[in-house]
């Protein structure tokens, strides 16, 4: 049990039986006030419905969702490359590679993304870098991510016990190499959970292709919403994938999370 | 530079419409947040489920999708209203899920024998609640609380997708008039900035005065 309550006595139990009928009655009840307003405005026909059912309005979403993920496993590969030479320069011993870094992690962490976006759009085009839509989007992600990244890259490297370092340069390897064999893997491993959490947030930050109108999954729903006139109920399927795929890639961080502290919890009990 | 004076009314109501929207999202997140994270922590089975359904659901979709799937979809099924109090709804709506997982690690970083002790001296559950575990878990969640709100100021620029003039959607409508993009981008940059730096400000000195060494 959690730090709220102990185990409940008999009094305890009844009141948990009456709050589980109330909460029912509730959820029961907030699902047939929202039937019933998709009804009476005549969003529930049949006919409303129907081509969701069909091959290829799903054959056109599921295209939508593959330009989704080709958006973000780019931006993905781009932004970690870019954060992990943030987090080198961020913690690096030379003065004119940490200001840099540390500068720009910090500035690109309180600007909205949209913002980015805008200025790829409407801005880079008047000093004559008018880039292909996929890079419209995939430019603005990958500026505001890498700084994301940047900094559960340092959070790692800074967690690896400073002995590490310290071993690997008294065995003669150089700082370099210390970094990249010794430093890096342990780190990689224990921020795992985190990059992938933050790769759901990428995900979703595709989202922005609605602006840039380049054919990812919710600028799909929006074309096809603007073709077939059925705007909720595109939209809800449009959700309902992001839900679906977003929720199985935070179920895999949780999992990496929990065998991870598995692990750890294994190693502190062999120590 | 004079290109930002020019524009300064439109700028300003801009600027007015984000500090509206993420002071009112926020304000409402932290209200709808307590009540999801007391769903999530509640001994009622029912209760904990629909406070995870409520989290899992807001945490992974994107708030540009609920955001266009609110302008455009609820009309439809006749729920209309203001752009800007549709928007603000939504944010708070989304962002209370994550105030609510942030209030979660709170109260599960207070450690078991403190509910334990309060229990046993006689305090009643929303006695222990209020002077034991919640003071505790407050202190813990100033910072995750300051980083959501700097978040949901980010986020707000999201509502510029769908039509609310905000800071994001003026900077943008100047730029189209004028075509002057770096002084009007910077300009918007700078105040986003000064936006998060003040958030970053008020809860370094809060943490700093709460916290508790343990």
């Amino acid at each position: 049990m959690s730090v709220l309550f102990d185990e409940p006595g008999p009094r305890a139990r009844r009141r948990i039986r009456v709050a589980t009928v109330l909460g029912t009655l509730a959820a029961v009840a907030l699902a047939v006030l929202a039937v019933r307003q998709f009804a009476a405005n005549g969003q529930l026909d049949a006919a409303r419905w129907q081509p969701y059912a069909t091959w290829p309005m799903w054959r056109y979403l599921l295209t939508g969702l593959w330009s989704t993920f080709l958006a973000a496993v780019v931006s993905a590969a781009l932004s970690m490359a870019l954060g992990l030479l943030l987090a080198l320069g961020r913690l690096s011993d030379r003065r004119w590679l940490r200001l840099p870094s540390a500068a720009y992690v910090e500035v690109v962490r309180v600007i909205p993304a949209l913002l980015l976006v805008y200025v790829v759009l409407f801005a880079l085009p008047r000093y004559g870098l008018d880039l292909p839509l996929f890079w419209k989007l995939c430019v603005p992600l990958t500026v505001s991510n890498a700084a994301a990244f940047a900094e559960i890259f340092r959070a790692g490297i800074n967690s690896v016990e400073r002995g590490q370092t310290e071993a690997g340069l008294a065995v003669g390897l150089t700082r370099l190499q210390t970094m990249r064999l010794i430093v890096l893997p342990q780190a990689a491993r224990r921020v795992l959970p985190s990059i992938v959490s933050q790769s759901v947030g990428l995900l979703k930050d595709t989202s922005l292709g609605f602006v840039v109108s380049y054919g990812e999954l919710l600028y799909s729903g929006k074309v096809l919403a603007a073709y077939n006139g059925l705007l909720i109920q595109t939209y809800l399927v449009v959700a309902l994938v992001y839900l679906v795929v977003n929720a199985s890639l935070s179920k895999l961080a949780r999992t990496l999370e929990s065998r991870q502290s598995v692990s750890l919890r294994r190693r502190a009990a062999r120590a | 530079m004079s290109v930002l004076l020019d524009h300064l009314p439109e700028l300003w109501q801009g600027l007015i419409v984000t500090f509206q929207l993420t002071a009112a999202s926020f304000a409402g997140a932290a209200v709808l947040g307590v009540v999801v994270c007391a769903l999530r922590v509640s001994p009622v089975r029912v209760l904990r489920a629909i406070g995870t359904a409520y989290v899992e659901a807001f945490q992974n979709l994107p708030l540009l999708v609920l955001l266009v799937l609110s302008f455009f979809g609820l009309p439809e099924i006749g729920i209309k209203a203001e752009p800007l109090v549709t928007a603000i709804v939504v944010i708070a709506v989304y962002e209370a899920a994550y105030v609510g997982e942030a209030l979660r690690s709170g109260v599960n970083s207070v450690g078991k024998g403190q509910g334990e002790a309060a229990r046993a001296i006689g305090l009643t559950f929303s006695q222990s609640l209020r002077h034991v575990i919640l003071p505790q878990a407050l202190r813990t969640v100033v910072q995750p609380l300051g980083n959501i709100f700097i978040a949901t100021a980010m986020n707000t620029a999201l509502a510029a997708a769908v039509g609310v003039v905000d800071l994001t959607a003026a900077a943008n409508r100047v730029n189209l008039i004028e075509a002057q993009p770096i002084p009007i981008f910077v300009g918007a940059g700078v105040a986003y900035a000064l936006i998060a730096a003040a958030a970053g400000f008020v809860t370094g000195r809060l943490e700093r005065r709460l916290v508790i060494i343990r």
